[in-house]
């Protein structure tokens, strides 16, 4: 019998991950998308009782992720990543518009997802004021004023704006943001993959985009939301999968997980902000105690389980695996832990340091049952992790 | 053109060729014991320092006045020496990056890569600085 392809993964080993922009999924979810590849393997277009239960369970999933968006279940549509739900919204709403245009406008510390997107148009068609960046203050949020002045200019069809940041923790003024774009008559696109789980959904966009992974569900589940009222068109031939939004056929099992994690998630909401953001304000006074560091994003307006912060004279590299050598997993927007050398464009967009990054994604606590007391020994050990990194540079006194 | 004729008595760092943190590391070397008014000059190609040495500057309280882009010359084989001399401080991890880097380059040997030249005015040293997300300079949300 043919080897297990996990049979040589190490059993679990005593860490503390505190990089949840992607985790585990949540206990529930997990058995959940366990008894779904039983139950839900068929394809829900056929007519057999197989079929019609696979039909049932997606239906199933897509009521309660709508009536957790506060929208209609036509409305939502399943797609096979939080990115592809973004890039796939941003395209809708800018082909929707090619009479009036192709320009897009985007804020500066947008997912990459959109960025690329509009660069890509940008240089196919020669153009680039078909992508226009907005720029965003020290803390990361937009800067209203240069908004409204780039909605202004004719031929633009969409703007992107998310509901937070996923990598400092800023959230977005949506409100504002969305009013302006209703004055110019655009759409406004929001990515809420950071958000999702964490916070209200959303209520100010023209479409919505989402990754089940923000609370707690699987991997390879995005939710694409195109309320009725917002022209949105596929580019490409007409496809009959999940309202015509995409043309890759959702996996049943992955969506059901996601709705099961919803539930698990929405329910306790309230009470894992309280617990993340208790956390959230120990891990920065922490951070702001290290010498030579900058705390980055705004200190209040933010998401509850992210913080961000950047050291002077830290290799962000060696720090990644200095922490992880003691048993921690944290992420970096330092260019040396890229692949591409470059910093984090969040980073770059807000004048911050770049260099010695790091940052903290707090899980889901029923995904981190010992949550507290492994921020707590995240804290202890953070001082002499720095001060190890910044001794082998050799920089004692600067 | 060349601002660095009305500098006095200038300090060049060159820091071509190292990775982040590495050119801040040397400007903040260069810093330590220059006086208020003292101007230092670094040349750094790492795309990272664009943004970390306005912010080192900002962190410290000191004053970026210029920064330009180097556009990336070819053919100029004493200046490729000038870049290989720089690179002889670095120790041998720092050199592993940089070769690593280097293989498969489109330039030619005896090519200039494209670098960044930044102009910093040193001011008063203080007691270092802690974090500077401090609530009190954060911006009034806009509306």
């Amino acid at each position: 019998m043919a080897q297990h392809l996990l049979g040589d993964v190490p059993a679990r080993l005593p860490r503390v991950l505190l990089d949840a922009a992607s985790s585990p999924m949540l206990p529930a979810a997990r058995a959940t998308l366990m008894a779904a590849l039983d139950a839900g393997w068929a394809d829900p277009r056929r007519l057999y009782a197989e079929s019609r239960t696979a039909r049932a369970l997606l239906d199933q999933a897509r009521e309660v992720l709508a009536q957790g968006l506060g929208v209609r279940p036509a409305e939502v549509s399943f797609l096979p990543s939080g990115p592809a739900a973004i890039r796939s919204g941003l395209e809708g709403l800018r082909y929707a518009g090619r009479r009036r245009g192709a320009r897009i406008v985007a804020t500066a510390v947008e997912h990459s997802a959109i960025l690329t997107t509009g660069r890509y148009h940008a240089a196919e068609a020669q153009d680039p004021s078909l992508l226009a960046e907005v720029p965003v203050d020290r803390w990361g949020r937009v800067d209203l004023s240069a908004l409204q002045q780039a909605l202004a200019i004719p031929g633009t069809v969409v703007a992107a704006v998310q509901s937070a940041n996923g990598e400092v923790g800023t959230r977005q003024p949506l409100e504002e943001a969305h009013l302006l774009c209703r004055t110019h008559g655009i759409p406004l696109l929001v990515d809420a993959t950071a958000s999702l789980g964490r916070e209200a959904a959303p209520e100010d966009f023209d479409v919505l985009a989402g990754d089940a992974r923000s609370w707690g569900g699987p991997g390879g589940l995005g939710v694409l939301v195109v309320p009725e009222r917002t022209r949105w068109r596929r580019p490409g031939p007409v496809s009959e999968l999940e309202h015509g939004r995409t043309d890759v056929e959702p996996m049943i099992a992955l969506a059901l997980a996601a709705a099961e994690a919803w539930r698990q998630t929405d329910a306790s909401r309230t009470e894992q902000s309280a617990v993340s953001s208790t956390l959230i304000r120990r891990l920065r006074a922490a951070a702001d105690d290290l010498p030579d560091v900058e705390v980055v994003g705004d200190p209040v307006d933010r998401l509850p389980h992210v913080l961000t912060f950047s050291l002077l004279y830290v290799d962000g590299e060696a720090l990644v695996i200095e922490l992880d050598r003691r048993g921690f997993a944290v992420g970096s927007g330092s260019a040396c832990t890229s692949s591409t050398l470059e910093p984090s464009h969040v980073l770059a967009a807000m004048g911050v340091l770049t260099h010695g990054n790091v940052r903290v994604t707090l899980p889901l606590s029923p995904i981190a049952e010992t949550l507290e007391g492994d921020v707590s020994r995240f804290i202890a050990d953070l001082p002499d992790a720095v001060a190890t990194v910044r001794a082998h540079l050799g920089v004692p006194d600067l | 053109m060349n601002p660095a004729s009305d500098l006095v008595n200038p300090i060049e760092v060159d820091a071509r060729g190292l990775r982040c943190p590495l050119p801040v590391i040397r400007l903040a070397e260069a810093a330590r014991d220059a006086p208020a008014g003292t101007w230092i000059i670094v040349l750094a190609s790492d795309p990272a320092a664009r943004y970390d040495i306005p912010a080192w500057c900002r962190m410290r309280d000191h004053e970026l006045r210029e920064m330009t882009d180097v556009p990336e010359m070819t053919d100029v084989p004493e200046m490729a020496e000038a870049a290989e001399m720089g690179g002889t401080e670095m120790s041998g991890t720092e050199m592993s990056g940089t070769e690593a880097s280097g293989t498969g380059d489109p330039l030619a040997e005896g090519a200039q890569r494209a670098y960044l030249r930044f102009v910093v005015l040193i001011r008063a040293q203080r007691s270092k600085a802690g974090g500077t997300g401090s609530d009190s300079e954060r911006p009034s949300r806009a509306t």
